[in-house]
């Protein structure tokens, strides 16, 4: 997520002059607009991290290059191990890999808070009468946007490797919603620890912290029969997993039912946990 | 505990904001009235962005109480943020976004449509001469746009007390003066104006008030001449030919001004306060007096003048920041210097 800033200035460019007339006329006291709803504000806050998308494209490299390396190196490096032949084996990966991929990229989340939340604009955003949390609700809207453009290369790069969803169009969009209403959820974590910690290098290391074993000792990449007993209790009551089956089953035209009902219910749990940790945080900054 | 408006913009009572060990401020009292700039100087880290932004409701005061058009900046917070505006020290817009974006943003969320937020956005970008930037990111202006752009950002929704943190700093003369002209031009609308700054010079010419703040604390509060009189009736500036003949200038005008002398960085330089003994002219009477002591002694003197003490002098008067006030002991060895 290489952000090339142009900080070149040009200082030596006349200005026009400032037309005080006209700025009078601008500042004749008119009636203020009552203040927008918490939907309005958040829209609104949004379409910010979108025109930051387009100001900045480079920072879609992490939707795009990254699972698309993900998908195919984990095929072929377990495939033939694993299932016999990538081939097969992707049938059962794909739905993983792609959760794994989108659960690994909200952490970026918090690496961008970190980075925005020193700058002058937040005093001005936080000088504003509009709902509070607004802010940070903007910035996971845009998120989604991501996940949703991120998960959209995996489906792409599965179908090419040559992965069928049973579950056809309706399956598929199901999984992705699911999945990306979880990042969602999960994105709070990482938004608390945007303002928590002091550097963007230390959001990443915790971040990838928890992130590493979260995914891994989960069931994206083997069934977790094959496993000790200790280590099958972990994985069984890992959200990843739940999460992962749940997309899996989605995607393979079934219903999830628990497994669904897991996931989103630690997507609440996560939201409300962290999301007032986090609005705390932000009044406190 | 609501007040009711007094005609007061702003009025704390013991303000306080301590990080860790640092009274960053100290028990402040101020009484801000409507429609006028009000100019907070002081030296850097004498405690100014720190009470603004406490008065701006970004940060929580330790101690003490503030209101804001009579509503309590803490319990109120919202009725406050409703009628204020800050332009920080460091540009308050997004950087990565254009300026038409920007401006567009801010009119969304305080409330307008998208069409009356992009018309208002047209306009301010017009009258603030940015109309051919509108379309570039900001982080591409020069210092003086990003301070424009900033400031037109903060009175899009007309606010009724704006705050301007250092608005200049940094500034090249050109563009601190259309920054001024851009205050002036706020405050003539009504808009009330609380003004940090550690240039003399700027609250001299925007500032009808003016507190002096330092270490958490305000030291001198007034009128710029009421801050001016304190310090005394005018001062007296000289500049030798000689440097050696200081010590020797210094003795006399001691005797004859009757008042307190300065040594400057300058060797050949001395300021003399007049005090206010007498009035105004019996400090011009011993000024010229002292000019003739000073030829007739054969010490030469290059410059002479008699003023009203600037800003500069008043403030460092007050913060005691200048190395050598007279009755020191270097007053004492030049004294033998002198005799010998």
């Amino acid at each position: 997520m290489s952000t090339a800033t142009t900080t070149e200035t040009t200082s030596g460019e006349e200005l026009a002059p400032v037309s005080t007339e006209s700025l009078a006329e601008l500042l004749i006291a008119k009636e203020r607009p009552p203040r927008p709803s918490a939907l309005s504000a958040s829209v609104t806050f949004g379409w910010r991290a979108m025109l930051k998308i387009k100001h900045v494209p480079e920072q879609l490299f992490d939707v795009t290059a990254f699972p698309i390396m993900m998908v195919v190196m984990y095929t072929y490096l377990f495939g033939g191990a694993l299932a016999g032949s990538p081939s097969e084996y992707i049938q059962y990966l794909l739905p993983g890999i792609l959760v794994m991929s989108i659960v690994m990229i909200t952490m970026y989340t918090g690496v961008a808070v970190n980075t925005d939340i020193d700058k002058g604009v937040f005093d001005r955003f936080r000088t504003l009468p509009i709902w509070r949390p607004s802010v940070m609700v903007g910035y996971l809207l845009g998120d989604m946007l991501r996940y949703f453009l991120g998960s959209l290369v995996i489906l792409a790069v599965g179908l090419a490797l040559g992965y069928r969803p049973d579950g056809g169009v309706a399956g598929v969009v199901a999984g992705i919603a699911l999945l990306i209403g979880f990042s969602f959820g999960l994105s709070w974590v990482w938004t608390m620890l945007g303002l928590m910690l002091r550097t963007e290098k230390s959001v990443m290391g915790v971040a990838m912290m928890v992130m590493m074993p979260l995914t891994f000792l989960s069931d994206i990449f083997v069934k977790p029969e094959t496993m000790p007993g200790w280590l099958q209790a972990f994985v069984n009551n890992n959200p990843v997993t739940h999460v992962a089956s749940a997309v899996r089953t989605f995607m393979d035209g079934g219903w999830p039912g628990t497994e669904l009902a897991w996931s989103l219910g630690w997507a609440g749990v996560l939201i409300a946990v962290f999301g007032p940790i986090t609005m705390r945080l932000y009044n406190r900054k | 505990m609501s007040k009711q408006t007094t005609g007061l913009a702003i009025e704390t009572a013991g303000l306080v904001k301590t990080f860790g060990e640092n009274r960053a401020v100290d028990g402040v009292d101020l009484s801000v009235p409507a429609g006028t700039v009000y100019g907070v100087l002081g030296p850097n880290g004498a405690g100014k962005t720190t009470a603004v932004k406490m008065l701006a409701t970004l940060l929580r005061p330790d101690g003490g109480e503030a209101h804001v058009f009579g509503h309590d900046v803490v319990r109120e917070a919202d009725a406050v943020r409703s009628r204020v505006s800050l332009t920080g020290q460091y540009a308050s817009v997004d950087e990565d976004l254009t300026g038409t974006e920007n401006l567009v943003l801010l009119g969304r969320l305080t409330g307008h449509s998208k069409r009356a937020a992009l018309l208002r956005a047209e306009q301010l970008l017009e009258a603030f001469g940015l109309t051919e930037a509108a379309g570039r990111q900001v982080k591409n202006y020069s210092g003086g746009m990003r301070r424009r752009i900033d400031i037109a950002a903060s009175i899009l929704n007309t606010p009724d007390l704006l705050f301007l943190d250092e608005p200049t700093t940094g500034l090249d003369p050109r563009s601190r003066n259309q920054v001024w002209d851009i205050v002036r031009a706020v405050v003539a609308q009504g808009t009330t104006v609380l003004l940090t700054t550690q240039y003399l010079d700027e609250a001299d010419q925007l500032a009808s008030r003016i507190a002096v703040i330092d270490k958490g604390k305000v030291i001198a509060e007034g009128t710029k001449g009421e801050l001016k009189a304190s310090v005394g009736a005018g001062a007296v500036h000289v500049r030798l030919r000689d440097a050696e003949q200081r010590p020797q200038a210094q003795e006399l005008l001691r005797t004859v001004l009757d008042a307190q002398i300065m040594l400057e960085p300058d060797p050949v330089a001395l300021t003399a306060r007049v005090g206010n003994g007498d009035n105004g002219r019996g400090a011009s009477e011993r000024a010229s007096r002292a000019l003739a002591e000073l030829s007739h002694a054969g010490i030469h003197v290059d410059n002479f003048s008699l003023g009203q003490p600037s800003l500069d002098e008043v403030f460092l008067a007050l913060t005691d920041r200048r190395p050598t006030p007279a009755d020191t002991d270097a007053t004492a060895n030049s004294k033998e210097e002198a005799a010998a």
